[in-house]
């Protein structure tokens, strides 16, 4: 086998690839910039933590079943902390969302990095609300009457049904979670290979 | 592509500091994760039970024997609700857009059947039950028309007397024995089955009762009890004194005011605005103008103030 045919392969060009826009010292760097010191940072990992928080809560929930919250004390306890997590997460997620607009942090071929920070939000907002309809108790029942109108006002209504239970779980449990989570990697991963954005040049300000 | 000062930026060649991500990391989780704890032992989370139908029925029979009659005289919410449940208007428009019409009923629900007759016919029978219903399904839809505008007519002076429905009229055939009997169903816990089992034994769709419940007005007083609704920024508040869905705040500030708060197709209109302003948020990047807010407002010098302190010494 020649090394030509070897190079064309797709799994080494995949591996060429990955190595040159992601080595291992921007996967796992031990240094940064020196202008990347400042609180505002903090809220990105934050809204890591408290999805990692969100998705472990989550699957004890999931071990037991949508309805052991209500009829259990650990199963309400863990319920507040998918909750309170949630809150956590949603807090930090806008605060870091408003600090790189103000950053402009698309600058520098960093397009794509917001892009999919903004759907991930939004893909966020939408597994939140799968899970505030999946509650099985009042909350639920009251939200999922009044979002319908809104949701069926748009057609969506057809085949994202708020008041069937076990589709709304199953969003919120798989689909969402799945693509939010993808896409909270692939955004991690753009950061870790694109770098954070510097600053704005001020002597270009100037003139 | 562009020159901007907003698009582009030179790769920084500038002093580097220690950065441990994996420390970071472990801190933040740690950190996140006390929090949490903290917050779900202190405050611990809202679960108002849910309502059942048996509940409605026994504390506000009369708002439930009036939202059966709804039913069955195509008044209700659900029975004027057009797509995706049934034909019977046009829904909400999007200017020259019917979004909701064109995708159809795909969630058929006939609230004379589905909320009345079937469960009735479920009911193991009484002789009277089943003379009614015999009555009623052997009757042209003229007949079923006048009984149940009779049985309307005379409903403002329904009283609810010793566990019973009753409606001053000779003249509506079936009709009063037809709700008297739903009531009794409902109070006894049986129509909360007979409405989620109507496609089998296993069963996760509650889309029948959930409607149901939603015409009448009980299920809205509660909900008005504890801030709940529209009107009352309802879609960030959650029951108690917890944090709802905060994030929500702009979608549910566009109900509150003109022309959306009085609006009949205020629901697909917010709807459109916060598509609109969601793709724009998208976009940022490559908006002139938008993208530039940031540069021109200056805020970045707080964020990287320790950077331009080190500049400009």
């Amino acid at each position: 086998m020649s090394s030509t045919e070897i190079d064309r392969q797709w799994t080494t060009r995949l591996r060429h690839r990955v190595a040159h826009r992601l080595p291992p010292e921007k996967m796992l760097p031990d240094t940064q910039p020196a202008y990347v010191a400042s609180w505002i940072y903090v809220f990105g990992v934050t809204t890591l933590s408290a999805l990692a928080v969100v998705i472990l809560s989550g699957f004890i929930l999931a071990l037991k079943g949508p309805q052991w919250w209500h009829v259990s004390g650990v199963g309400h306890f863990v319920n507040s902390l998918h909750l309170w997590s949630v809150e956590i997460f949603f807090f930090s997620m806008v605060i870091h969302l408003w600090g790189k607009y103000f950053m402009a942090a698309w600058r520098g071929g960093r397009s794509l990095t917001w892009i999919t920070g903004v759907v991930t939000f939004l893909t966020s907002i939408a597994t939140a609300f799968t899970g505030y309809v999946s509650q099985t108790n009042f909350d639920s029942q009251w939200i999922s009457t009044q979002a319908k109108d809104g949701i069926n006002s748009t057609g969506a209504g057809s085949f994202f049904n708020v008041l069937n239970f076990g589709q709304m779980l199953m969003w919120h449990i798989v689909l969402l979670p799945l693509v939010a989570v993808v896409l909270t990697g692939v955004h991690v991963l753009m950061v870790r290979a694109k770098g954070v954005v510097p600053p704005f040049e001020e002597r270009e300000e100037a003139r | 592509m562009s020159e901007s000062p907003d698009v582009k930026v030179a790769p920084w060649t500038g002093p580097q500091r220690p950065y441990d991500i994996i420390k970071e990391g472990t801190i933040a989780f740690l950190v996140v994760a006390i929090l949490t704890i903290g917050l779900a032992l202190v405050f611990s989370s809202p679960d108002d039970p849910q309502v059942t139908i048996q509940q409605w029925s026994t504390k506000a029979p009369i708002d439930f024997a009036q939202t059966a009659l709804s039913e069955l005289n195509g008044t209700s919410g659900t029975a004027q609700y057009g797509a995706p449940y049934n034909t019977a208007s046009a829904g909400q428009q999007l200017g020259p857009f019917t979004l909701a019409k064109w995708l159809g009923a795909t969630i058929p629900v006939n609230t004379v059947t589905d909320f009345v007759v079937d469960p009735l016919t479920d009911q193991p029978g009484t002789p009277t039950l089943s003379a009614a219903l015999a009555q009623w399904k052997g009757a042209s839809a003229s007949q079923r028309t006048a009984w149940v505008n009779a049985y309307t007519k005379a409903s403002g002076k329904m009283t609810f007397t010793n566990g019973t429905v009753s409606v001053p009229t000779t003249a509506a055939g079936p009709v009063p024995v037809m709700i008297n009997t739903l009531e009794q169903m409902a109070r006894s816990g049986a129509l909360d089955q007979a409405l989620v089992t109507q496609n089998g034994f296993y069963t996760s769709n509650f889309t029948l009762p959930l409607l149901f419940l939603a015409d009448g007005s009980y299920l809205g007083d509660l909900a008005q009890q504890r801030h709940l609704l529209g009107t009352q920024w309802g879609m960030m508040n959650e029951t108690g004194n917890y944090p709802g869905q905060a994030w929500l705040w702009l979608y549910t500030f566009w109900y509150q005011v003109p022309p959306f708060s009085t609006s009949a197709n205020a629901d697909v209109q917010v709807w459109g605005i916060m598509m609109l302003l969601s793709l724009l948020l998208l976009l940022v990047p490559f908006i002139p103008g938008l993208r530039s807010i940031p540069r021109w407002s200056r805020v970045y010098r707080l964020i990287w103030r320790d950077h331009y302190r080190a500049q400009g010494a």
